[in-house]
């Protein structure tokens, strides 16, 4: 399965540890795995060589920020990039006072136009109090425009029917006078799927566009499309001249790479996502969810961007200090306990990291209560000791532990296991490759008490269970 | 309740709409139907014939890959890295995928390391080879009963039950509409039984599709279970003495549990009915599909036994790749491809052929 692309990057930047700059040849092997993860998630490959070379330019001799892991620093720089990319000026349909508005749906066979344009009515009369009429223009396929019968129907709005009529630019025409005739504001045309190479039917897609000066022109396009994405927009778009793009059927597990192909051959917004088969199956697109999509990285970007405005920079410098040190005390301990706590619950953070980072493990919801339970137990047996002891554990005697263990309402041997895995914990992080935010997820990872054995036990678990098929 | 579409018999043998009929239905049309035994798929057309129309329907408007070898290379004869480069980007470029297209040229990347390999024919031959040997293995190690040609198809089940499932919006509908005239043009009597209950007017494009292939169809109210659909389709079929039924079956992504587990629960349907049903599952894959096709593959073998492929759209200048990565990891069979939306357009897939056509 994919591997999180920041993994990859963690495991080809790991010797950066201690360089003040990336240098070419850092650089050069993190642009070969994001080369790859581009492609592996669809994104056209010369659409790929473009986008490499750029972030090629801005990654090079970059400093290396303090609580960034030189790993997380090249993902973030090609996760800017792609947002930027992925971004637009407005992503709302432009309307004027004209009577109608024209929108004209296109795209190849089988690309979801008949459902979107259901879907659009259905947002436009409902939260812009347009009143839409609906209109096929697909004389071709069987069935077509009954199909956009019923669907209009299904969602209270009208079509314009006109069964004997089998000329597109007739029922345009006659649609286009009935909405000035009833006062519908806005005419959505539903045109048949076609091969951006068949030149008749292109032609008569420009035609229609002359006909009725449309306001938009949707490029509708499938979320699972591969490599040819960029040949079918770049003909759309030439030909008939694209305003906007939707991508359709995103509720699946494709990555999405088209969307990055796409906008880049036509440079048009991306303006909604389709994501189901209902007809309120439609979102605002955002470009910082799919440019995480594509790298494959869960939400861990917003999870770098809250350490980031969460932990204080010094603080965190002081703490990487401590631990090389090895000076980090069951004070700096619990900081950092609370620090964690200030992002939110363990579980929500848990979801924010790629299923990658710990080796593709996932903690049930039981498993993440036990180990918040845990931590709270850790922190007040640690409330309980003196300054003191909190800043040297070795002072911790038989009869001082029996007083925590009081004083936290824990007993003895939970105190003693909490201190040997604080030991433990500390000969770990002292190991980790990085400090900063790599050693504070790494932490998390492995060395933090309550993340026992059981965790690692279903790890294995799964993984001989992906052998089998 | 289920209902015959009943129409006036004539409605059925009306071939295509709106035109004359062609060459090659006349033809058909000519020939006795007196056939006593079953007959299923009768000989494959000439492979001249169907070469030049695979080729024909893919090779238009490409770019090939030997155009591209041969953009790269100039003049030169000797192999450089450049050049594997490009022939990686090629593959990938077809959809082919990173670990396949990685792997290939890998394989050719050590043969001129230890220069047994510094020609360029040589080297399309070895990636020609590499790629037909994956296609081929899937006819060598299927699983066991299943269909990989129209040759093997047993003549003595009755009814043949045909499962198309897919994807939305890939070509289910219109491949079925396909084979429905191809198999009853071999002189079988076909059925087809509407399973898709769910997509606005289904019913009806099936209708339209049933009509032009002269073939009889089994439907519902929209809204009920496909299963029930199904289960009666095959009451009438046996009650007919059918000797094909082909079910169409709603477009879902492979992700939705429940609409997966509605795929399973026909399949058991089918089974109970008639032992061995159904016969084969078809996956539909439009070229079009990137990488995630074969995730789609591996969800839609989960829930049902899919016993082949069929490639539609390839009449487009996708060159649906993606079935070639599904045949290696899934050892699937890819059965035939569709280049148009005629009816007349899907023929039998040939590993030569498609090669070729990548190539030439
Ligand atoms: N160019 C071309 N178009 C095709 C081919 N096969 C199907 N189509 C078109 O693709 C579109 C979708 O085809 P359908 O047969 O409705 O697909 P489906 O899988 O049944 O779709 P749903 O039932 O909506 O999931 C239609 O416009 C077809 O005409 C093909 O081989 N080439
Ligand atoms: N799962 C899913 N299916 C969709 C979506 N949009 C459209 N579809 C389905 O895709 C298929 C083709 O859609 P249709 O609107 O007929 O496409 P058209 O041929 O471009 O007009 C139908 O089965 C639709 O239900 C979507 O966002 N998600
Ligand atoms: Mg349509
Ligand atoms: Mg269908």
């Amino acid at each position: 399965m994919f591997e999180a692309l920041s993994d990859k990057l963690r495991k080809v930047l790991k010797d950066l540890r201690g360089q003040g700059r990336l240098t070419e040849a850092h650089i050069e092997a993190a642009m070969r795995e994001i080369r790859i993860a581009l492609l592996e998630a669809d994104v056209n490959y010369q659409v790929v060589k473009s986008f490499v070379d750029r972030v090629k330019e801005k990654a090079l001799g970059q400093e290396v920020i303090g609580t960034l892991a030189p790993a997380q620093q090249v993902v973030k720089t090609v996760y800017d990039e792609m947002v930027e990319m992925l971004g637009g000026t407005s992503t709302q349909l432009l309307f004027t006072r004209r009577t109608p508005n024209v929108v004209m749906m296109v795209g190849l066979q089988g690309s979801g136009k008949t459902t979107t344009t259901g879907k659009l009515a259905k947002l436009l009369a409902e939260s812009q109090h347009r009143r839409p009429l609906l209109l096929s223009v697909d004389v071709y396929r069987p069935a077509a425009r009954q199909q956009l019968s019923i669907i209009a129907n299904a969602i209270g709005q009208r079509t314009f029917e006109a069964p004997d009529i089998n000329d597109p630019l007739e029922l345009c025409r006659q649609a286009v006078r009935e909405c000035q005739l009833t006062g519908y504001d806005t005419l959505l045309i539903d045109t048949a799927g076609r091969l951006h190479i068949d030149q008749e039917l292109m032609d008569e897609l420009q035609q229609i566009k002359r006909e009725t000066s449309p306001m938009e022109i949707l490029f509708i396009a499938d979320a699972m499309t591969g490599q040819d994405a960029v040949r079918s927009a770049q003909q759309f778009h030439e030909q008939v001249g694209v305003t906007g793009i939707i991508l359709t059927k995103m509720e699946g597990d494709t990555r999405g790479g088209a969307a990055l192909s796409i906008k880049e051959v036509t440079g048009q917004p991306i303006k909604f996502i389709g994501v189901g088969e209902r007809y309120d199956a439609i979102e605002a697109f955002y470009p910082d969810r799919i440019a995480q999509r594509i790298l494959g990285m869960g939400d861990v970007l917003s999870l770098i961007e809250k350490v980031q405005s969460e932990v204080d920079e010094d603080k965190a410098r002081e703490l990487q200090e401590k631990l090389a040190r090895d000076k980090f005390s069951l004070e700096d301990f619990r900081d950092q306990l609370r620090q964690m706590k200030r992002l939110g619950s363990l579980d929500k953070l848990m979801d924010m990291l790629p299923s990658g980072l710990f080796g593709g493990m996932k903690m049930t919801s039981e498993q993440t209560a036990e180990i918040e339970q845990k931590l709270k137990l850790t922190e007040a047996i640690i409330d309980s000791m003196t300054p003191a002891e909190r800043r040297d554990h070795e002072i911790l005697n038989a009869s001082r532990r029996k007083r925590i263990a009081r004083g936290s309402g824990t007993s003895v041997q939970e105190v003693n296991q909490m201190v040997n895995e604080y030991t433990e914990m500390r000969r770990m992080m002292r190991m980790m490759t990085s400090g900063g935010l790599g050693g504070m997820l790494g932490g998390l990872g492995g060395g933090l008490p309550g993340f026992g054995g059981g965790r690692r036990r279903k790890a294995t678990k799964r993984r001989k269970k992906k052998k089998k098929h | 309740m289920a209902f015959w579409k009943r129409k006036k018999e004539d409605a059925y043998i009306s071939l295509g709409l709106n035109r004359p009929p062609t060459a090659e239905e006349e033809a058909i049309a000519q020939q006795p139907d007196a056939q006593q035994e079953r007959n299923l798929y009768a000989e494959p057309e000439g492979q001249e014939g169907f070469f030049d129309r695979f080729k024909q329907a893919v090779a238009a408007t490409r770019e090939s890959l030997s155009e591209k070898i041969e953009s790269v290379v100039g003049g030169k004869r000797r192999i450089d890295a450049s050049v594997l480069d490009q022939l990686e980007e090629a593959l990938i470029g077809a959809d082919i995928g990173v670990q396949t297209s990685l792997e290939i040229i890998e394989k050719a990347r050590q043969q001129v390391n230890r220069n047994q390999l510094d020609d360029l024919y040589e080297l399309k031959r070895l990636i020609k080879d590499e790629l037909r040997e994956i296609l081929l293995a899937t006819g060598r190690n299927r699983r066991q009963g299943t269909v990989a040609s129209e040759a093997e198809v047993p003549l003595d089940i009755k009814p043949y039950i045909l499962l198309i499932v897919g994807v939305n919006g890939v070509g289910k509908t219109t491949t079925i509409g396909k084979l429905a005239h191809r198999i009853k043009s071999e002189g079988n009597e076909v059925m087809i039984c509407a399973a898709d209950t769910f997509r606005a007017a289904a019913n009806d494009q099936l209708a339209i599709w049933a009509e032009r292939s002269g073939v009889p169809l089994i439907q519902q109210k929209p809204g009920t279970d496909p299963s029930a659909v199904l289960y009666d389709s095959i009451g009438a079929a046996r009650a007919r003495n059918a000797d094909v039924l082909i079910v169409d079956t709603a477009g879902r992504l492979h992700t939705k549990t429940n609409l997966m587990q509605e795929l399973e629960k026909m399949r058991r349907v089918a089974g109970r009915d008639i032992e061995g049903a159904p016969h084969e599952v078809l996956l539909i894959i439009d070229a079009v599909t990137g990488q995630n096709g074969l995730e789609q593959a591996r969800h839609f073998t989960r829930a049902v036994p899919v016993t082949g492929l069929v490639l539609t759209k390839l009449d487009g200048t996708a060159k649906g790749g993606i079935v070639i990565a599904i045949a290696k990891e899934l050892g699937i069979p890819i059965r035939y491809v569709g280049i148009g939306e005629k009816i007349n357009d899907l023929v039998e897939f040939s590993p030569e052929a498609y090669i070729e056509s990548l190539f030439d």
